[in-house]
Parts: C-alpha cells; sequence; structure tokens
C-alpha cells in the first residue's frame, strides 16, 4: 500500500558519527547501571521487589543499535523484559525504579511492576508476560500505522523462546500480506528461559541461523552480531526504511548474550530471592561458555573500541559512567522513599 | 423511524454506521471481503476491511495492538469456539493492559463471534462459552437476544473504550423485528425488562429470551403472570435490575443454553441467592442445557438444549413449591 513520506531514515549513512556512538554508549550504560542496580536491590533491600524480574544486561548493543534508527513518533513494543527500551526512549528513570518497586510514584503506579512497565507518551504502550504474545500486539500497532497513514514504524522485541510461538507465525505472516511497517528483531539472546536454544529450535539444531524463519514469510531475514551496536544500527536501519517505504516487514536476529540468569529465583514468601547464576553454570555447569560470552559483554566492548579510535578519552567515558550511576542511584533512592499506594487504589482502572 | 429487520443485518447496520462516523474503525476476519464485490468493501477500501487468515491469535492480538494504538478494530471470529484456540488474547491480555499500566492506556477491541449454533454442528461448534469471559474483570461481554439490541449493543460496543466480546446466537440470525434507524446505542452494562410480569422473574440469555417469551405467553393462559428479564451485557452484569424483579415476584427461573456449572444462570443465580434471599417464596430453579457436550442428531440436541416446554414446567414448580409450603 502506498505510503507517504519514503525519506531514507539519517542511519543509511554509514560513516561512523562520533556523536552518535557516543550517545550510544551512554545509552548502553544508562541500561546496565539500572540493571545491575535492580539486581543488587534483592540483596540490599529484600523483599522491595516481588515476583519476577527479568533484565536486559548483555542486550545493549541490541536495544540501543536498534533504537537509534528509531524516529520520533515508532512505536516500541519489547517483551516483558523490559527495562532497557523506555531507558532509551527518555521514560524517566525515577519512575520506572518506583514501578519495579511498586511504589505510588511508579510509572503504573504500582499496577504493573517490572515485568509491565508502559509509557504511552513515548509510543510505548506496554508489554505482556506470557511469552510471544506481544508480537501480536505490535503488529496491531503496525496496522495502526499503515492505517494512520503518517510514516510511524514499529519497533517489535521478543526473545528466541518467543519465536516458538504460534503468535509469532501467525503475526508474521499476517504483516507479510498486509505489508506493515514493522520491524521484528529477533533478540537471540541463547536461553528460552532455562533451555539453551540450540535444544529447542529447529533452524539452530540444522546449524542455520535464526533469521531464516522470515524465509518461511517471503519476507527479507538477517542475522547480526548483536553485541556490536553499529552492526545493530546498520542492518535496522535498512529494515525501518523498508518499513517506512511501504515494503512491509523484516526480521532481523540480533545474536547476543543474556549476561544475568532468567530471572530471579522463584521463591515462595517469606524465603528471600534473588539472583541466581547464569543457566550456562547452574543448569548446564559450562563455566567456559558463560565466561567466553562474558568476554564479548556489549558494554566493555564498545568501550575498548571508543578508546581505542579517541572517540572517547578514559576520562570522558569516566564521566559517563558515574553520571549514569549518579542517575541510577538517585533513582533507586527515589523509589525508596516513594510511598506504597493505598490499598482501595486497587479497585480503579479495571474499566476505562 | 425504524422498520423491520432481520437480526443479522441489524448487526451489519450498526458496523457500517459506526465505519461511517468514525475513520478509526476498521473490520478484519477470515473469509470475509474476498472479491471487489464485497459491499464493506467497496465502501471502506482494502485498508479498513480486510481479509485475515486462520490465526486467530493473530488476528484478536493485533486487534489488541491496534486498539492500544489509536484504532477501534472489529475482528470477525465467526464462531466464539474459534477464540478459545487464542484464549490467552482474550482473556489474559487485552482485559489486563489498561489495569497493568495504571490506567494509562485503553483497549477499545471488539470480538463479535455467533454461538450456540444448535442446528446439527455437533460437539465443537454449538457451544455457549460466555460463563468463562463474564467473570475477567475488565472484559464486557454482551449477549444480544433481538436485532434492536443487536444494533444498539454493537454500537455501543464499538464506542467503548474496553475490549468487549459480542456474542450473537447464530439461531436468532433470520430472526425479524423492529430498528430504529441512524444512530442507536443501547448502554452496556444495562438489563431490559422484555415483558413486565408479577408473579415468577424469568432471567433468560440470547437465544433462550425467545424461548422464555413463547413460555410466558403460554403461561399467562394458566393465570401465571411471567417477567423476563434479558441482562444484554454479561459483564457488567446489572445485578440490580434482575435481584429487583426478583424482589418483586419472589420467584427466580434462570434460562441459559449453556451447561448448568458454565451458565451464566449460575452466576445469576448466587447474586439472587445473597441479594435477594428474604423475597424468594421458592427454591431458584436453573433451566440450563444437559451436563453433555452438543450431540449431533437432531432429537439428542433437542433433549440437551432448555426448550418452551422445560421452561414451562420449571416455572409451574416453583408456582407449585409456593402452594405446597403454603
Amino acid at each position: 500500500m502506498p505510503r507517504k513520506s519514503v525519506k531514507k531514515s539519517p542511519a543509511s549513512a554509514t560513516k561512523v558519527d562520533h556523536a552518535l556512538v557516543q550517545r550510544m554508549y551512554t545509552q548502553m550504560v544508562r541500561i546496565r547501571e539500572f540493571e545491575e542496580a535492580v539486581k543488587r536491590t534483592f540483596i540490599e533491600h529484600p523483599g522491595v521487589i516481588r515476583g519476577h524480574a527479568h533484565l536486559g544486561d548483555g542486550a545493549e548493543a541490541s536495544i540501543v543499535g536498534a533504537l537509534s534508527t528509531r524516529r520520533e513518533s515508532d512505536f516500541v513494543m519489547p517483551s516483558y523484559r523490559c527495562h532497557g527500551y523506555p531507558i532509551v526512549l527518555g521514560t524517566p528513570l525515577r519512575k520506572m525504579m518506583a514501578e519495579v518497586f511498586g511504589r505510588k510514584d511508579g510509572l503504573c503506579q504500582g499496577f504493573g511492576g517490572s515485568m509491565h512497565l508502559a509509557d504511552p507518551s513515548r509510543y510505548f504502550p506496554g508489554t505482556s508476560g506470557i511469552i510471544g504474545q506481544s508480537i501480536a500486539h505490535a503488529t496491531g500497532a503496525a496496522l495502526s500505522a499503515q492505517v494512520k497513514n503518517d510514516g510511524q514504524i514499529v519497533y517489535c522485541f521478543f526473545g528466541d523462546g518467543a519465536a516458538k510461538q504460534g503468535a509469532f507465525f501467525e503475526s508474521l505472516n499476517m504483516a507479510a500480506i498486509w505489508k506493515l511497517p514493522i520491524v521484528y528483531v529477533l533478540e537471540n539472546n541463547q536461553y528460552q528461559a532455562y533451555t539453551h536454544f540450540s535444544l529447542e529450535d529447529a533452524n539452530a539444531m540444522a546449524g542455520d541461523p535464526l533469521s531464516k524463519k522470515a524465509d518461511a514469510f517471503s519476507i527479507p531475514g538477517a542475522t547480526v552480531d548483536g553485541t556490536d551496536p553499529m552492526a545493530v544500527f546498520r542492518i535496522v536501519a535498512k529494515a525501518a526504511d523498508r518499513a517506512r517505504a511501504g515494503k512491509g516487514p523484516s526480521l532481523v536476529e540480533t545474536k547476543f548474550y543474556r549476561l544475568s540468569a532468567h530471572g530471579n529465583v522463584i521463591t515462595v514468601p517469606p524465603l528471600p530471592t534473588q539472583f541466581p547464576e547464569h543457566e550456562a553454570v547452574a543448569v548446564y555447569g559450562n563455566k567456559k561458555e558463560f565466561e567466553h560470552w562474558k568476554s564479548k559483554d556489549p558494554v566493555a566492548r564498545l568501550r575498548a573500541r571508543l578508546l581505542k579510535d579517541r572517540v572517547l578519552t578514559e576520562a570522558s567515558a569516566k564521566r559517563i559512567e558515574s553520571s549514569a550511576r549518579a542517575e541510577i542511584e538517585d533513582a533507586v533512592q527515589f523509589a525508596l522513599a516513594s510511598p506504597a499506594p493505598a490499598p482501595e487504589e486497587a479497585l480503579k482502572y479495571v474499566y476505562a | 423511524m425504524a422498520r423491520e429487520m432481520m437480526y443479522g443485518d441489524a448487526i451489519a447496520a450498526a458496523i457500517i454506521e459506526e465505519m461511517q462516523r468514525d475513520p478509526s474503525v476498521v473490520f478484519y476476519g477470515q473469509n470475509m471481503a474476498m472479491t471487489e464485490r464485497d459491499p464493506m468493501l467497496k465502501r471502506f477500501g482494502r485498508e479498513r476491511v480486510r481479509i485475515a487468515p486462520i490465526s486467530e491469535t493473530a488476528e484478536i492480538g493485533i486487534g489488541i495492538g491496534a486498539a492500544l494504538t489509536g484504532l477501534r478494530p472489529i475482528v470477525e471470529l465467526w464462531m466464539s469456539e474459534f477464540m478459545l484456540v487464542a484464549f490467552d488474547q482474550v482473556i489474559n491480555e487485552a482485559p489486563r493492559f489498561r489495569y497493568m499500566s495504571g490506567g494509562q492506556v485503553s483497549v477499545p477491541v471488539v470480538l463479535k463471534a455467533g454461538y450456540g449454533f444448535c442446528a446439527g454442528w455437533a460437539g465443537q461448534h454449538s457451544n455457549c462459552i460466555y460463563h468463562t469471559m463474564m467473570g475477567i474483570p475488565g472484559l464486557k461481554v454482551v449477549v444480544p437476544s433481538t436485532p434492536a439490541d443487536a444494533k444498539g449493543l454493537m454500537a455501543a460496543a464499538i464506542r467503548d473504550d474496553n475490549p468487549v466480546v459480542y456474542l450473537h446466537p447464530y439461531m436468532l440470525t433470520l430472526d425479524k423485528g423492529e430498528v430504529p434507524d441512524g444512530e442507536y446505542l443501547v448502554p452496556l452494562g444495562v438489563a431490559d425488562i422484555k415483558r413486565p410480569g408479577k408473579d415468577v422473574t424469568i432471567v433468560a440469555v440470547g437465544w433462550m429470551v425467545t424461548k422464555a417469551l413463547a413460555a410466558a405467553e403460554r403461561l399467562s393462559g394458566e393465570g401465571v403472570s411471567v417477567e423476563v428479564v434479558d441482562p444484554r451485557t454479561l459483564a457488567p452484569l446489572d445485578v440490580k435490575t434482575i435481584v429487583e424483579s426478583v424482589r418483586r415476584t419472589g420467584r427466580a427461573v434462570l434460562v441459559d443454553q449453556a451447561p448448568r456449572h458454565s451458565s451464566a444462570a449460575a452466576v445469576i443465580a448466587g447474586e439472587i441467592a445473597e441479594h435477594a434471599f428474604g423475597s424468594l417464596k421458592a427454591p431458584v430453579r436453573m433451566v440450563t442445557a444437559l451436563d453433555t457436550p452438543i450431540p449431533y442428531s437432531e432429537p439428542l440436541e433437542n433433549f440437551v438444549v432448555p426448550n418452551e416446554e422445560k421452561i414451562v414446567q420449571a416455572v409451574r414448580s416453583v408456582m407449585a413449591h409456593e402452594a405446597v409450603a403454603a
């Protein structure tokens, strides 16, 4: 279907833009520091975070690389592992942390928690905690964008586990037949909850990349090093350009490694919970695998590269890091000080 | 002005009028608008009237995502059982977003499906599954029983800012009735007294409303004055109208095409027990489908599903109870 504007995104330029990579590094550090703070909370303030929290450490290059191609009003629809995206969109970290802590000043006033952040004012309408189902919702946002025809596209993020859900196959088929403006970012962090993807993915078992699934829908598919934000940026830019040009969806597999366990240990109150060791070690006893990927930590890797290429100095890198740490510490203190919601608030928001 | 219209046409009239009124309304489903001759397609074009593959999870999920981001989708699902393959989307996605976001978003999607097709469709296409959905906070469930209600409730469902499951009894599709022309809205959550009476209240759902009205007519010949209450919306349920009616008559017969324990009648019986106990002159009677799957062969099917005769018998029994007790 014809589209009004077919301008290429700025990302089409392949030349590395220093200001851009500096911004990327800053955002990646902010995500990492936020996730580290959430993880520490389980130890420093036991009981403050309830239920299940899922961290995006390891995904920073994929998140930031992809979203650096985004325009102001494009929708962002991630899964329940959702902290990183609103950080990039500019959602106040105080409100995010207060939501993770279940406080009144939280982004969703304590109704959603870690898995269900939402900031519709920044085109982030919410998430589903049921794996894979949000792929259909993102596809629906792309239907909105197409019908409204004002140049918006959708960035849909989901994991390798979600790519085995019926919602994935049904949604990509519909996006393809309707030529919807959407980029599907399959974040292959290598573990479907606790199971290594090589044990539950037909493409992986055959030695193929997961992006081969795109062939089933006759749409472009590509696999990219998800620890390199510039590589992600370039390939997602192409997919975004395609979506903006009205040519339909693409599937990009960003391959990286989740650096924390799937989530905090599932325990029954009043037993305290915290993050266990990564599944590679805890389940499979494969410390070597974990150490290998830890050495490819996207944040550390980008830092080293930027210092080597003289895009950043040691001092300027440290400034970025200490500023992020201060920002997150402020968010933690704000969230700890925020009151709990009044119990009867629970009756609000059932119906619009 | 009003004119006579078939139930099925009344639904279509509401959809067409709302699509004319509001460009954010889109309509899609399987096996619809397949050729350029389709009247909806001619009127509104491929952007707003679409063919979907057999993919209920994506169809409903896309409806939710589109509703979250500014459209008002109507998803044609044809038969309510087809929702079962995508029940996560119906039960655990659509009604959760507003609440989980602390009221920041809303999901104005209409899931349209026929139900209870008792015409030899056997075990998997003849069921009534509304009970499962009427207990889900955040989800609205509508079951119109007349062409006028079919139109007014569809228009109201499309304008509602919540996810609405719009269930139409397939057996009423060809029934005719007076339908108001132009804009006509029936508010969600408001029951309708389809026939006033003073001796016994029948609360009937969907197709069963027509059976209850026929039974009421027969019983009036026996000197029994029957009030027929049609909830019209099962969620939110208009408990007040139902309870007030039972307090007036002192007797309640609940008629529902679903099996006993998965019926709306079971929920309504609970509300009556709690809120109208002191007014009851006889135990509440439920006339529901028998506890079997729906069989294929006609005499088997007729045996299982409630009919006018069973309703008449139930009313006579609650009337007789008082006579015995007195």
